[in-house]
């Protein structure tokens, strides 16, 4: 560990010395990385992505720090040929939190800038889309500001004092019933605010009128919303789609239909309330959220939250048949997407069954499993489990992905609806931020578990998975790569199972927390997922972020579809893999 | 050749449609509506029909399975003993806030007593983490086994009071045998542990 911090002091270092005047290190207690002025930031990212070589720009967001009247902007950026993350931050004034835009050098900042300017209310200037992304126009304040507080709003922190010892049950609706606790802002009536939709979708663009060589023909784009309502968008998702006949000429993701401010719920809570919480991220993978969140807060927490050895490789477990139910799952609902309707998606939904039998006999629930606690899991292993994981990782798995390559991979529908389509370049990948499979599928051999280990990660035996075109097709068979790397993985975590303990520490749900801050991110089966934590020492998180991997993967969807039919938008969204309730957070 | 591929694919769906009439050769009767035979669709080496005719045949549930909490009590004599004290910890842990708890108050003195007058659990904000089992000092909430809680009203319905609450510890014992008798061998030995102190003592 201590070697860790000694390289990444090194570069740190380099970099104050190329920049000694307004950069320098970030000194607060708990904190890393390096402080940037405002003015000075987009020569210097420049010369962090063309002489230092960070090229990825993976999370970008806010803190608000109230008590000291700044906001601060929070950059991570890591280099795609590996090794750590380098944290560079920015702040400004409270009053008037105004930070250049980076789009412009990392366009996979677009959609992680307009949520910060929407949550936080951190304006950036030359942005080209400068909107907000998750709420609604028209929504009253910034939800993430430390002095903001929810419609249903009942106490600053978890736990509320009216539960114990005199609580008196009642539903916080028939306090604060529906429709008189929302404020909005000045001069705008919900009744009548008809959304200029065209206007609003389209700032960046120009009319709709098509640029003509016939001056006595007049033609205009068509609009062609796709959802929020329509099965191939998995969940509630829009995507307004501007055509040229058939041919896509330009797109906009809509999203935010299922958002809940997860971060400011978060907020609220305790540390250990939140685990649970990070189920409901991607419902299809909570292990991997678990794992995610727990790894942050026991880099927090320091070495004495360790997780014993048996511990880390239940972790390994759990998170690899994670990664296997969700390509499963992401196979089988991509042809779906395709036309095959659902005989393929039963097939993986079947094998995913017999994970989740896993998952409720260990944590106790198929999906919201909640199993990881800081310092180890919550249980153990019951009796049988161990055979049964045995069992399938040596024999079930590896025949059945077979099964599925050879039912669908060679289909000739398939494999004409999807190669050539949906190109993302490889340099395209990494601009756009793209992470996990998409970003592997476009020739980025890039995987944080190899990348940049966690757990016990080093040890096993397995390659990255990677594909070199690019298209719908390759990101369609890097999830049966995968899969069978996860297996190689499984086969030799399961030999290795050592006895022991299973937490580090009593069970306990209040901690000593240190003041500072700390990422921890996990190869998700989606990308890379990441938790950008903020203690303040109390028992509640000061600031709690989520790196959602398939939001950010839909800032280079627009990228992928541009020139292509509407028809094949479908099969290009599907390919991406999203779900709605981590993009929606 | 063009369409092989094609019906490589359509070979699999075949196969899978084969293997389910084989395995009703193989199995006779006792493939369906049966424990036996639900079993047998969650191995690992499960063939043909996967799917369960829920409610006429169930999935057995993982002893670890988890749903909305309840209370357990110990009966002695014909008597109800609450093992609830009252002391707040799930109400504190729990990460929806979905636990009320009112102390009760000895009439004469006011003093609180080692007991709830009220607990009530909203089970519409419950989320079923299993917090408030799992730091329960007392084994006295316990998540529980039965998720059929559909009905037609909600609200206030949903808000689960003490009387609904309480279940018996043998209810307990049935539906989670293993953990039971750990926590019944765990507390013998702490009474057998206090007794030598008690018996060094005098």
């Amino acid at each position: 560990m201590s070697e860790q911090t000694a390289v990444i002091n090194k570069i740190n270092q380099s970099i104050i010395n190329r920049f000694p005047d307004w950069v320098r290190e970030d000194e607060r207690e708990g904190y890393e990385g390096l402080l940037v002025e405002a003015a000075h930031l987009i020569p210097f990212m420049e010369v962090l992505r063309d002489e230092f070589g960070y090229d990825s720009l993976t999370s970008v967001t806010g803190v608000d720090y109230l008590p000291e009247e700044k906001m601060e902007v929070v950059y991570h950026l890591y280099k795609s040929t590996g090794g750590s993350i380098l944290v560079v931050k920015v702040q400004v004034p409270r009053s008037s939190p105004v930070i250049p835009s980076l789009v412009g050098l990392y366009p996979g900042a677009a959609f992680q800038e307009r949520e910060a300017w929407d949550l936080l209310g951190i304006r950036f200037e030359g942005h080209p889309n400068l909107k907000r992304i998750l709420m609604w126009e028209g929504f009253e304040g910034h939800p993430l500001r430390k002095d903001w507080v929810e419609a249903f709003f009942e106490g600053e922190f978890k736990p509320y004092e009216d539960r114990w010892p005199e609580g008196k049950v009642s539903k916080i609706e028939t306090d604060k019933p529906l429709g008189k606790n929302i404020n909005y802002p000045e001069g705008f009536n919900p009744e009548t605010w008809i959304p200029d939709a065209k206007e609003l979708l389209f700032q960046g663009t120009v009319s709709l009128k098509t640029e003509d060589d016939d001056p006595g023909l007049e033609t205009e784009h068509l609009v062609v919303n796709l959802g929020p309502q329509h099965p191939s968008t998995h969940g509630v998702f829009r995507m307004v789609a501007k055509l040229e006949g058939e041919t896509v000429v330009d797109l906009e993701p809509v999203m935010g239909y299922l958002h809940r401010n997860h971060e400011k719920i978060g907020e609220r809570n305790t540390f250990s309330m939140n685990m649970p919480y990070t189920d409901r991220l991607d419902y299809f993978c909570s292990m991997s959220n678990n794992f995610g969140y727990a790894l942050s807060v026991e880099k927090l927490l320091g070495e004495k939250y360790q997780p014993p050895e048996r511990a880390q490789y239940i972790r390994v477990i759990m998170a690899e048949l994670t990664r296997i139910l969700n390509h499963f799952m992401a196979i089988g609902f991509f042809l779906n997407d395709l036309g095959a309707y659902f005989t393929p998606a039963l097939y993986a939904i079947k094998e995913r069954e017999l994970i989740l039998d896993i998952f409720e006999a260990v944590s106790g629930s198929r999906m919201m499993c909640n199993y990881f606690r800081f310092g180890g899991v919550v249980r153990d292993l019951p009796e049988g489990i161990e055979e049964h994981i045995r069992k399938m990782v040596y024999e079930r798995l590896p025949r059945q992905i077979d099964e599925m390559d050879r039912y669908l991979v060679d289909n000739e529908i398939v494999v004409s609806r999807c190669q050539g389509v949906g190109v993302l370049t490889p340099e395209q990948a990494i601009a756009y931020s793209a992470a996990g499979p998409v970003l592997r599928a476009s020739g980025v051999p890039y995987d944080i578990r190899r990348a940049d280990p966690y757990g016990i990660y080093d040890r096993f035996d397995f390659d990255v998975a990677v594909r070199y075109h690019g298209d719908v097709y390759d990101r369609f068979l890097i999830k049966y790569d995968e899969v069978r790397q996860s297996i190689r993985i499984l086969q030799q975590a399961i030999d290795g199972l050592p006895g022991g303990e299973i937490l580090a520490n009593k069970p306990a749900y209040k901690f000593r927390m240190p003041k500072g801050e700390s990422y921890g991110r996990v190869e998700g089966p989606k990308g890379e997922l990441g938790f950008y934590i903020v203690s303040d020492g109390t028992n509640n998180p000061w600031r709690y972020h989520v790196r959602a991997p398939s939001f950010i993967n839909l800032t280079g969807l627009r990228e992928m579809s541009l020139g292509e039919k509407i028809a094949d938008l479908v099969a290009i969204l599907g390919s991406i893999d999203i779900v709605l309730g981590e993009v929606d957070r | 050749m063009k369409g092989q591929g094609i019906l490589k694919g359509l070979g699999v769906t075949l196969k899978h449609l084969i293997d389910t009439y084989l395995e009703d050769i193989k199995a006779g009767k006792d493939r369906y509506y049966t424990e036996e035979g639900v079993r047998q669709r969650m191995t690992s080496d499960t063939k043909g029909i996967f799917t369960v005719n829920y409610p006429e045949e169930r999935l057995p549930l993982a002893e670890a399975f988890r749903f909305v909490p309840f209370l357990v009590y110990d009966e002695e004599d014909g008597e109800q003993i609450v093992r609830c004290t009252a002391c707040g910890i799930c109400s504190k842990v729990c990460p929806s806030q979905c636990i009320w708890i009112t102390r009760a108050e000895d009439p004469e003195t006011g003093k609180p007593l080692k007991t709830p007058a009220e607990f009530a659990i909203d089970i519409d904000l419950c989320m079923n983490c299993g917090y408030c089992a799992e730091y329960c000092p007392f084994d006295a909430i316990k998540m529980d086994h039965d998720f059929e809680l559909a009905g037609y009203e909600r609200m206030e319905a949903n808000i689960h009071l003490k009387d609904r609450l309480l279940k018996p510890a043998s209810y307990y014992a049935e539906i989670r045998p293993l953990n039971y008798a750990l926590e019944q061998k765990a507390k013998a030995e702490l009474a057998e542990r206090k007794a030598a102190r008690r018996a060094k003592v005098d």
